[in-house]
């Protein structure tokens, strides 16, 4: 019974942070519409910051004060980063916003490792709670104790901020009706800085009370982010109460969930999860999204099957590709093989986000799925490499099918939330179960079969199943179901009025795009011979994130040069610095403000001014120009 | 069902929002090939109706009967299997798709190909799809960019997507909304030739009281959310109430919401 209870208080204890984190995250949506990635990034700054600070300033004071000063000190970075980089996407698509603020993260994650080092760092102990009290007669630490009040000392002051001052009132004002407020005359552009400053500082001081508990390290900021994610996803995006409410759910489901699943604890939060979305989609507390917004994808002139010209150069550039092992060495074709697994890695969520306005944020999933699937199938059953590849994608699939039942309900943010977490319960699930996975050691020693067994061959083997795979997913888009799938995500409303299912075919086409990249992750467990949960990692679902609006999102196979490009890039430049994470993630960041179209993007539209302007000089001047006018209306 | 049933019965239909009641207890019927206008001031409750005949969204009480069948509970995409072609008031159509596979897309579904993957559509039915565009005048865009065409383009193709199914009703929101008042004569009075060829029953709404008395045979006034009078064009220009709202009396007549709801 004691046991339960000290489970019970712990667990209220790590809700505090989760609390504080989620709540600046949902103040910030609030108001400025963005889901701020980066929000772990600052609590992970919060708390290094707080540990050099209490290193420094000694006594009592000097401890607290440390704290306060350092969620401050992080609040005015926050600010600085509204001025310089959120400004200019508070009107990108979702999918940008999220994907600039986890290139932020990136940064500061190669930022912290030069200025703190990367070892974990031991903070001091908070002054007045260092011992620990007796509770039925089990130890509980007296600072647990003070974070069990801090939680609703928050909450309340919270409340007092929003409903007795000013600014709290015209935050509240704008989370309800923007335009409202716009239109009062109020200065939209402080109200949004200090919102998001405000919204930082929470996260930073959830971080910097964490010291006297958790040892500080550069990776809970992915840590918390997903945890947030679960909490608001639970909770209700904008609803501080549902955040409150969610954070002692999760942090309880995660204290108890060890008992009953001691291996895979997660499961708990994860079923919690699906209960409240199938009962309530935007949340216990929150509020179903009224106007809906703009997806990538949604501003292209219509897309056309290629015509004769195009599909003989394609084929050319296929033979061209084929014929690498003839005049490459054995690390080229290692390196190409990859490639080709990733182009048809992104591919897949290519179709997702392009054709389905789906942005996945968890798409290695999917991936991994289908190598742990032929890792299983080879090791344990022993299965010959024809039925592995065949059945294996089958994981990847049924990963697909009940994730992507739940994910379809949900759009845009909370999509983006919800395929993160989902991919992180199964990287979790790989990472923990070590009895079947192996954990961190992985899964070694997959070989392909002797038919395939040198790397021209296997990479011959890649090259043709990603290239029919990439060929049926063209093929796919420019069906009647791509087009119901692209009409769903153009005008549901409009899509229901003519008997498409919107929720039903975009579930068949998060199923499509799940197996293919899982059959990506299976050609990747051979190539490799070894499988990792890595590869079920967030990292790995940002890449491909990356290699898509790197193509360009809004064309129908960009992703495939984005794919190429990005991963000789990557492979280039992990050979040349340490500091990859800082590079990528600053590449991340121009991509979406200054060229969110993507290489594909660009070169069509030059090609379609070049033979816009052609056909100007060879026509009339005045039938040119009534051209010109009908087409720009 | 029968062949003479109406073609929509509507039996008390109700829906609130919060305090506001939206509809109250609406009930009339359209008979096969009849158009009908449904008028009444902004925030009569218009729009909510429609959204309860075609289901998109429930209503808190009532029925709705589709050629003798119930479909109070069937989603819009069940309601329009059963010969129901709607039009918004805010045009909805697919944006990044040519004029033509706007309606190659409709055509798909109501041959049931939704999730075929592998045929090609941008060949799937060209010439029904071009018949239907040829009908509403729009032959000549049918490789335009929807995402271009003007508000009155958009609202015409709006039409012929909803004629895709062979409808025995047409449900129209406000089909002449945001154009020109030459057009507005031109596109209502070929929604009337083709319901007549095709005997499609259409309910559409309409504040221009021109268009309204020239085509509908049978007029609709709602006003706060309740059916106030119903009957002929001419009988419905006489009643005292109808006048109190629509002549300027409606000042001393408690006021009407103008609350100007979309949807
Ligand atoms: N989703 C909703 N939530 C709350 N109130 C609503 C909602 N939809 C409609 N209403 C209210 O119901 C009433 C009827 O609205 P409705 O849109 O049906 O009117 P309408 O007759 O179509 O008006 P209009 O001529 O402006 O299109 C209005 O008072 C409106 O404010
Ligand atoms: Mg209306």
């Amino acid at each position: 019974m004691s046991f339960y209870v000290v489970q019970f208080l712990t667990g209220l204890a790590s809700a505090a942070s989760l609390f504080l984190v989620a709540s600046g995250l949902s103040i910030i949506f609030g108001v400025t519409r963005i889901v701020n990635f980066a929000h772990g990034a600052f609590y992970m700054l919060g708390a290094y910051m707080a540990f050099t600070l209490t290193e420094r300033l000694s006594g009592t004071v000097g401890f607290w004060g440390g704290i306060v000063l350092a969620a401050l000190a992080v609040a005015a970075v926050g600010a600085a980063v509204e001025m310089i980089l959120l400004r200019r996407i508070y009107k990108s698509p979702e999918l940008f916003q999220l994907l600039a603020t986890f290139g932020l993260t990136l940064m500061v994650e190669d930022l912290v490792v030069i200025l703190w080092g990367p070892d974990d760092l031991l903070g001091r102990r908070a002054p007045g709670f260092r011992g620990a009290i007796d509770v039925f007669g089990q130890n509980l630490p007296s600072y647990d104790l003070f974070l069990i009040v801090i939680g609703p000392v928050v909450l309340g002051a919270l409340w007092l901020l929003f409903h007795r001052t000013r600014w709290g009132v015209l935050v509240r004002a704008a989370t309800q009706d923007r335009d409202m407020v716009a239109a009062l005359g109020v200065n939209q552009k402080w109200l949004f800085t200090s919102v998001f400053a405000a919204g930082v500082f929470l996260a930073a001081l959830g971080g910097a009370l964490q010291i006297p508990r958790d040892a500080v390290n550069h990776t809970m900021d992915l840590r918390i982010i997903v945890d947030v994610f679960v909490v608001v996803v639970i909770g209700g995006l904008g609803s501080i109460t549902g955040a409150f409410a969610a954070a002692v759910l999760v942090s309880e489901l995660n204290a108890f969930g060890i008992l009953v699943f001691p291996k895979i604890s997660i499961i708990l939060v994860f079923l919690v999860m699906a209960a409240v979305l199938i009962v309530r989609p935007w949340g216990l507390f929150g509020k179903a999204e009224t106007a809906p917004r703009r997806t990538p994808g949604s501003a292209v002139r219509p897309w056309r099957p290629l015509t004769f010209a195009e599909r003989v150069a394609v084929a050319l550039v296929f033979a061209a590709a084929a014929s690498l092992p003839l005049f490459g060495g054995n690390y080229a074709i290692s390196v190409a093989t990859e490639i080709v697994i990733f182009a048809l890695f992104a591919a897949s969520l290519h179709f997702l986000m392009s054709a389905g306005g789906l942005a996945s944020f968890g798409h290695a999933a999917y991936f991994g799925l289908g190598s742990y699937g032929v890792a299983l199938l080879a090791k344990l059953a022993g299965a010959p490499m024809l039925v592995c590849l065949l059945a294996g994608p089958l994981l990847g699939l049924a990963g697909a099918v009940v994730f992507g039942f739940f994910a379809v309900r949900l759009s845009g943010v909370y999509f983006a939330m919800l395929t993160l977490a989902f991919a992180q319960i199964a990287w979790s699930v790989a990472f923990q179960w070590v009895e079947v996975t192996g954990g961190d050691n992985g899964l070694l020693g997959i070989w392909p079969a002797r038919l395939v067994a040198t790397p021209a061959r296997f990479y011959w083997l890649s090259l043709a199943i990603s290239a029919a795979l990439v060929v049926a997913l063209r093929v796919m888009v420019f069906s009647p179901f791509g087009y119901a799938l692209r009409a769903t995500r153009d005008s549901a409303l409009r899509g229901e009025a003519i008997g498409i299912d919107g929720k039903r075919v975009q579930w068949i086409a998060f199923v499509i795009a799940g197996t293919i990249a899982a059959v990506a992750g299976a050609l990747f467990a051979y190539l490799k011979g070894s499988v990792f949960p890595d590869s079920l990692g967030i990292s790995l679902s940002v890449d491909g994130l990356v290699m898509v609006l790197l193509g360009g999102v809004e064309t129908v196979s960009g992703a495939i040069v984005g794919a190429i490009v990005y991963k000789a890039l990557n492979i280039w430049l992990v050979s040349q610095t340490e500091l990859s994470k800082l590079v990528l993630g600053g590449l991340i960041i121009v991509l979406v403000v200054a060229f969110p179209r993507g290489i594909v993007g660009m070169a069509e539209l030059v090609v379609d001014r070049l033979r816009r302007r052609a056909q100007l000089s060879a026509s009339p001047p005045s039938a040119a120009l009534a051209q010109d006018i009908e087409s720009a209306k | 069902m029968s062949g003479t049933a109406p073609v929509l019965e509507v039996e008390g239909l109700t829906k609130s929002y919060g305090g506001v009641h939206a509809v109250r207890g609406v009930s009339f019927s359209v008979a096969q090939g009849e158009i009908v206008a449904l008028i009444g001031p902004n925030g009569a409750g218009k729009t909510t109706c429609f959204n309860m005949l075609n289901g998109q969204i429930p209503p808190d009480a009532g029925r709705v009967r589709l050629l003798g069948e119930d479909t109070t509970d069937c989603p819009p995409r069940v309601v329009w299997r059963r010969g129901v072609g709607r039009t918004f008031q805010i045009t909805a159509t697919f944006s990044t798709m040519t004029v033509r596979e706007n309606i190659q897309v409709a055509l798909a579904s109501h041959a049931s190909r939704t999730f075929n993957l592998w045929r090609s559509m941008p060949d799937f039915a060209r010439r029904d799809a071009d018949a239907l565009l040829g009908l509403v005048d729009m032959a000549g865009y049918a490789d335009r960019p929807c995402g271009e065409l003007a508000y009155g383009d958009l609202k015409r193709l709006e039409l012929a997507v909803a004629l895709a199914n062979n409808p025995r009703l047409l449900l129209m929101d406000e089909p002449t909304a945001g154009m020109a008042p030459k057009e507005r004569v031109a596109l209502m009075r070929l929604v009337a030739r083709i319901a007549r060829e095709r005997t499609i029953g259409v309910l559409f709404t309409e504040h221009d009281m021109d268009v309204v008395f020239e085509h509908a045979e049978r007029v609709l006034v709602l006003n706060r959310g309740q059916l106030i009078a119903e009957g002929t064009p001419a009988s419905v220009r006489r009643d005292p109430q109808v006048r109190a709202i629509y002549l300027g009396e409606g000042l001393l007549y408690e006021g009407g919401q103008h609350e100007g709801a979309n949807g």
